[in-house]
């Protein structure tokens, strides 16, 4: 018996070894260990044993089952790891093939760039408003201080929609100066962008529709050194820190003093190249301290209140922020170019 | 306006560089554009005298010159110019030289004969007859240049001999010597055959040896007109050769930019309207000094006068409409010589880009660029009456104005007449009928101040905005106009252009008041942010001529533009420097900063669209008038009536768009053209409805989605429509079939709606409408109502425990009548369906093999859950039996 099972032990574990698959181990291990394998045969024939034999054969017939049960699972979990490893090797792929397209839209290069002015803003307390593109030239004109001789009124510059140049399409997002100041609390901070139009013909530089950013300020105290430290704040937020800015004199007839505020070219530093004319600086937009005449026109009494504001043209903006050399692809659409941002 | 630097030295002494002046002038408020060199394009370029000139030995037209350059030895040069003699003075482009177009001069040989450079012609200098009028060339008809059209039958023989006659009294005659005489005119000495002649003539081309055809009667050279000849036939009878300069005092080797002003620079500078008084030399000299604070040297007009007559006698002014005419000043001069106006006037008015025309319209152009007051002159010869009168023109009043255009007037147009005609458009341009000629004798000068709206309104009106229209439309300095007036009298003096009559004719209908301001420091720094002492504030103001008497500020006659405290400080800021003003933060009680609801829901509807795929545009809100006919609107669609611009550019951008159809169409169009593949566009922008407020537009904002490719069917686009819904948590959405849209296909449209509330209307756009944009290819559309997508906004998210117990699902197919839609299937099912149905989903649709004609096959799956317990299977079944029931009992649908 001593001999069978060393046998059985023997031709076992040599078979488990042997065995290529788990189907194949599978019939391994009932031919061995099954209730009618050749193990159990041999341990049905226990009763035939002396009672002193029993017990030495029993530890020994146990010694064998365990010996091949902790040799079915090794070899078990080496097939398993061949197989896998296998599989894995048939499933491998070609990285280098394109992944399945994801199709994603774009924002509209003109509103990401206002969209950073927009967060800019809100995070120093202004408001976001918005009001009507076809206004009253009242609102346009008179009630900014544009006197009624002022050439921006002429019908070769403005859209109108009766002969008595009362109803237009506004030119500039300034009236949004007066509704707030008619419509809102003091003190006022707010940015109005729009569409605004003028009667330009399309080329590169120029469209009749076109979009602008108002902004203002009104509280007690406000200064010009305000609007200076405001908008500088602006622009290092817009174009890094340590851009540098200079204002200038110019004229508007809302503002007093008013002016406009340069960025130094990246191009050149400031030595003059082609994208700033040579000048070294590039005009980002118009500014002033809110002229006395219109406060006081919406009510305001401007011996009190002073406000600052300044407006800048976003196609512009967007055009430089991304290098776009022509206007006409802004209204253009072209998925190609819109793909782009 | 542009700025000579040279004409500023006269009036303000700067020393800096051009990139320096511009900078200062810039950061003061006079914005420099561009700073142009006048001579930067002209190198090594010298004044030579010609030594001595021989014929080319292998040439019969070319000439070469020993030329004296300053140098120890003279430069050979090889010209083929005719015009140069002996003796002359001529630009002399050395080797190595630029001229103007970058044009690079290097020696070289002529015909084997070197020339170290070359003589150059007044446009080879960038100049021409109006800057050197004396340059102008005249030439003989040289026998020995004479080449026969037909050589078969020449008109005169070659080598013909002394006297030969050619007709009449015209014989040749063979040059002997010639002597030029220094004012352009030439001393020839000539044989005709026996006949000895010296004439005195004009004509530069005429070198010893050469046989000339004289007209031996009248001692004339014969000129190509003379013998009634071809340019062809005499090639080098022509008016163009080397320039000779005339000009006094110019040595050998002198640097040509000298004498020719090419060493003046032009600075050219944007002028706000409000400061018209910077349209003048003289103005900019005032913000220079103060820019630099350098004194400004003003001059004061002297006139002797002393002409023969009494002013008043010979000239009556009349101001009919005074409000019109604020002022009105002239002066006259009589025995006039009208003539070129010296070189000096020439060059400052080219370099301030004025042409030149002759000594008396010079003068008012110079005096205008001067003053900055615009004047007139004219013949008195044609001021019928002795008569001026300022008027308003009648309708329909006819003028030739000077540059040839007759123009009909309106009644709100300002005219100069005599007593029965029109002579001059107030302010714009003059007339023809008294145009400055030739022989004019007597001339008045006018320097008027007009009204600056009706002369813009005017200007406009005729389409002719002149140099002085663009001026008096700013509105000028009435007080400016008499030493004007006395400046260009001073300069006729000056010029010997003729004598100025004694007195002045001087009409003020205004009565000059100046604006007075109280200086108030400490409110200017606090509008400032600045601490400007007021002594600064005081000197600034006086630098620019500013009444400083104490705080009292007295504001000079052109200043117009300042009448305010803030007036004052934007002068004190100019000064002190914009860039020295402090960089603060804002202060004060701070204010929330933010969107509005609808702004917030606004930008995530763009990120949903994106999301799904869709890319931003952004379109025109004005529309072609046609375009409502593309899109299949019928003629009485009420949406029609839009708000139409009355001055457009185009019809193709004159009326306010009510749809926003139209733009995505045509984006949709133009990339179909670009054979762009899978486009998918949205755009949220405005309407623009009538009847809004003050007359204005209602502009209600749009939700525009715009497909087209190849996954894209109306699903696809249903989809997107869903996700918005679904993101805005609108509940209770609807599509029902709209067939009646006339842009859509009428079987594949829906209208939208959340419960009640209509959001808009989506579909496969109408194949013939996608033709009117010329696309074959499907298009899809929805057109969604920004504010009923606000509308339907749900309540914002809440958390719902997640499920506890397993779902049960149970997939039924059901067979019904193909007119039964899915809709109606689905919410019968919802309807019949108790508490435990969760969710209804379409997997199938079947037509064919199996299921009768006219019939079809839905599948969907259900889905059962309780959130108790998990659900048995009998009553899943039992709730998948009600369904069924109800669905056979509503919509004859039954399992399949």
């Amino acid at each position: 018996m001593k001999e069978q099972l060393a046998k059985i032990r023997a031709e076992a574990l040599s078979a488990f070894e042997g065995a290529q698959s788990a189907l194949d181990l599978d019939a391994i291990r009932v031919k061995y260990l099954g209730k009618k394998g050749e193990l159990t045969a041999v341990l049905k024939q226990m009763g035939k044993l002396s009672a002193a034999e029993r017990p030495v054969m029993g530890q020994l017939a146990n010694d064998v089952r365990a010996a091949l049960e902790s040799a079915l699972e090794d070899r078990s979990k080496r097939l398993e790891t061949a197989a896998l490893e296998q599989r894995l090797r048939a499933e491998a792929l070609d990285v280098t093939i394109p992944g399945k397209r994801v199709e994603m839209g774009h924002q509209h290069p003109m509103n990401i760039a206002l969209d950073e002015l927009k967060t800019i803003f809100i995070g120093m307390g202004f408001q976001v408003l918005e009001g009507p593109e076809v206004e009253l030239a009242v609102y346009n004109f008179d009630r900014l201080n544009a006197e009624e001789g002022h050439p921006s009124r002429d019908w070769s510059d403005t859209f109108y929609f009766d002969q008595d140049s009362r109803v237009m399409l506004r030119s500039q997002t300034s009236p949004m100066q007066v509704r707030a100041m008619e419509s809102m609390e003091l003190p006022i901070r707010i940015i109005a962008p729009g569409r605004v139009y003028r009667k330009d013909e399309v080329d590169a530089t120029h469209s009749p529709m076109f979009h602008q950013v108002e902004g203002m300020v009104i509280d007690k105290g406000v200064t010009m050194a305000d609007l200076k430290g405001t908008l500088n704040t602006v622009v290092e937020r817009l174009y890094g820190q340590g851009t540098k800015t200079r204002f200038r004199p110019h004229h508007f007839p809302f503002t007093e003093p008013s002016c406009e505020m340069d960025v130094q070219c990246h191009k050149c530093g400031g030595a003059g190249c082609p994208t700033c004319k040579g000048e070294g600086w590039i005009e980002l937009l118009g500014a002033g301290m809110i002229h006395p005449k219109v406060l006081e026109m919406s009510g305001i009494d401007s011996e009190v209140y002073t406000g600052w504001a300044f407006g800048i043209g976003l196609e512009r903006m967007a055009l430089r922020r991304f290098k776009i050399a022509d206007m006409r692809l802004i209204f253009e659409n072209d998925i190609r170019f819109l793909e782009q941002f | 306006m542009k700025l000579s630097r040279k004409w500023l030295e006269e009036f303000v002494t700067v020393q800096a560089n051009d990139r320096d002046f511009a900078e200062a002038m810039t950061l003061s408020g006079s914005k420099v554009e561009i700073t142009e060199d006048l001579g930067a394009e002209i190198q090594n370029v010298v004044a030579g005298r010609i030594q001595r000139m021989e014929r080319h030995p292998d040439s019969d037209h070319m000439w070469v010159c020993q030329i004296d350059v300053g140098q120890s030895e003279p430069v050979q040069i090889v010209t083929g110019a005719w015009n140069i003699h002996e003796g002359d003075m001529v630009p002399t482009a050395l080797h190595k030289s630029i001229l103007p177009g970058g044009k690079k001069i290097e020696k070289g040989k002529l015909r084997g004969i070197l020339s170290n450079g070359m003589l150059c012609s007044l446009s080879e200098l960038g100049l021409d007859e109006r800057d050197f009028p004396y340059a102008v060339i005249e030439a003989a008809a040289l026998l020995n240049d004479y080449r026969p059209i037909d050589p078969e039958k020449p008109s005169v023989p070659q080598g013909v001999t002394p006297g030969y006659k050619i007709f009449g009294s015209v014989k040749a005659a063979f040059v002997t010597k010639v002597e030029p005489c220094g004012d352009g005119q030439f001393a020839v000495s000539c044989d005709s055959g026996g006949l000895y002649h010296t004439i005195t003539t004009p004509l530069a081309n005429i070198h010893e040896h050469d046989t000339i055809a004289l007209d031996t009667e009248k001692e004339h050279i014969c000129t190509l007109a003379d013998l009634h000849a071809e340019q062809r036939e005499f090639p080098h009878c022509i008016s163009d050769g080397i320039f000779v300069l005339r000009e006094e005092g110019v040595q050998p080797g002198e640097d040509i930019r000298g004498v020719i002003n090419a060493d003046d620079h032009v600075v050219e500078f944007e002028i706000t309207p409000n400061r018209p008084d910077c349209l003048s030399v003289i103005g900019l000299a005032r913000e220079a000094s103060a820019t630099f604070h350098t004194p400004l040297r003003l001059h004061e007009p002297v006139v002797k006068g002393g002409a023969e007559g009494v002013l008043p006698e010979l000239l009556d002014v009349e101001t009919p409409d005074p409000e019109l005419c604020p002022r009105y000043t002239a002066r006259m001069v009589r025995n006039v010589k009208i003539a070129p106006s010296p070189k000096w006037m020439r060059e400052r008015l080219r370099s301030m880009g004025v042409r030149p025309i002759n000594n008396i319209v010079d003068i008012t152009n110079y005096v205008m660029l001067e003053y900055g007051q615009p004047m007139h002159a004219f013949d008195y010869r044609y001021v019928q009456g002795g008569k001026i009168v300022v008027r308003r023109a009648k309708e329909g009043e006819e003028l030739t104005t000077l540059d040839g255009n007759v123009r009909k007037l309106t009644a709100n147009m300002l005219v100069i007449a005599d007593d029965t005609r029109a002579v001059g458009l107030a302010g714009i341009m003059g007339g023809l009928n008294s145009e400055i000629v030739a022989d004019t004798v007597d001339v008045v000068f006018e320097s008027a101040n007009f009204d600056g709206t009706c002369i813009r309104k005017a200007a406009l009106a005729l389409g002719m905005r002149t140099e002085a229209s663009a001026k008096f439309e700013k509105g000028l300095d009435p007080l400016n106009t008499l030493p004007a007036v006395n400046r260009a009298c001073e300069l006729v003096e000056l010029l010997g252009a003729g004598e100025v009559l004694d007195g002045v004719i001087d009409i003020l209908n205004y009565v000059p008041q100046p604006t007075v301001l109280q200086l108030c420091p400490d409110k200017i720094n606090a509008l400032l942010g600045t601490d400007v002492p007021a002594g600064e504030m005081q000197e600034i103001l006086r630098a620019l001529d500013f009444g400083v008497d104490g705080e009292t500020i007295t504001v000079p006659s052109w200043r117009g533009d300042v009448q305010h405290y803030s007036d004052l400080a934007e002068e004190v800021a100019r000064f002190h420097g914009y860039n020295n003003i402090p960089c603060t933060l804002q202060r004060g009680e701070t204010t929330q900063g933010g969107y509005s609801p609808a702004q917030q829901a606004e930008r995530r509807l763009g990120q949903v669209c994106r999301t799904c795929g869709y890319s931003e545009i952004i379109t025109y809100s004005f529309v072609s008038p046609a375009c409502y006919d593309k899109i299949g609107w019928a003629p009485d669609e009420p949406l029609r009536q839009s708000l139409r611009i009355l001055n457009p550019l185009g019809e193709d951008t004159s009326i306010m768009r009510t749809t926003t159809l139209p733009s995505m169409l045509e984006v949709l169009a133009r990339n179909c053209n670009y054979r762009n593949k899978g486009v998918k566009l949205y755009e949220i922008g405005k309407i623009y409805l009538p009847g809004g407020e003050d007359g204005l537009a209602r502009e209600p904002k749009m939700l525009t989605l715009g497909a087209y490719g190849e996954e894209m069917d109306f699903y696809a686009m249903k989809g997107v429509v869903e996700a918005i819904l679904a993101d805005l948590r609108a509940v209770d959405t609807v599509f029902e079939a709209c067939p009646e849209d006339p842009s859509y296909h009428p079987g594949r449209c829906a209208k939208i709606r959340a419960g009640e509330q209509w959001v808009g209307v989506m579909g496969q756009i109408h194949p013939a409408v996608a033709a009117s944009y010329g696309v074959e290819t499907p298009l899809y559309c929805a057109e969604l109502s920004f504010e009923a997508l606000l509308a339907v906004q749900g309540p914002g998210a809440e958390y719902v425990p997640l499920p506890r117990f397993p779902a049960v699902a149970r997939d039924i197919a059901v067979v019904c009548k193909d007119e039964i839609t899915v809709g109606a299937l689905e919410a019968c099912i919802r309807r019949a369906g108790g508490a435990l149905l969760r969710d209804v989903a379409l997997f199938d649709i079947y037509r064919g093999r199996g299921v009768a004609e006219g019939s079809k096959s839905v599948a969907f799956s259900l889905t059962l859950r309780s959130d108790e317990r998990s659900i048995t299977a009998a009553e899943a079944d039992a709730e998948v039996q009600a369904v069924l029931e109800a669905l056979e009992k509503e919509l004859g649908a039954v399992l399949r």
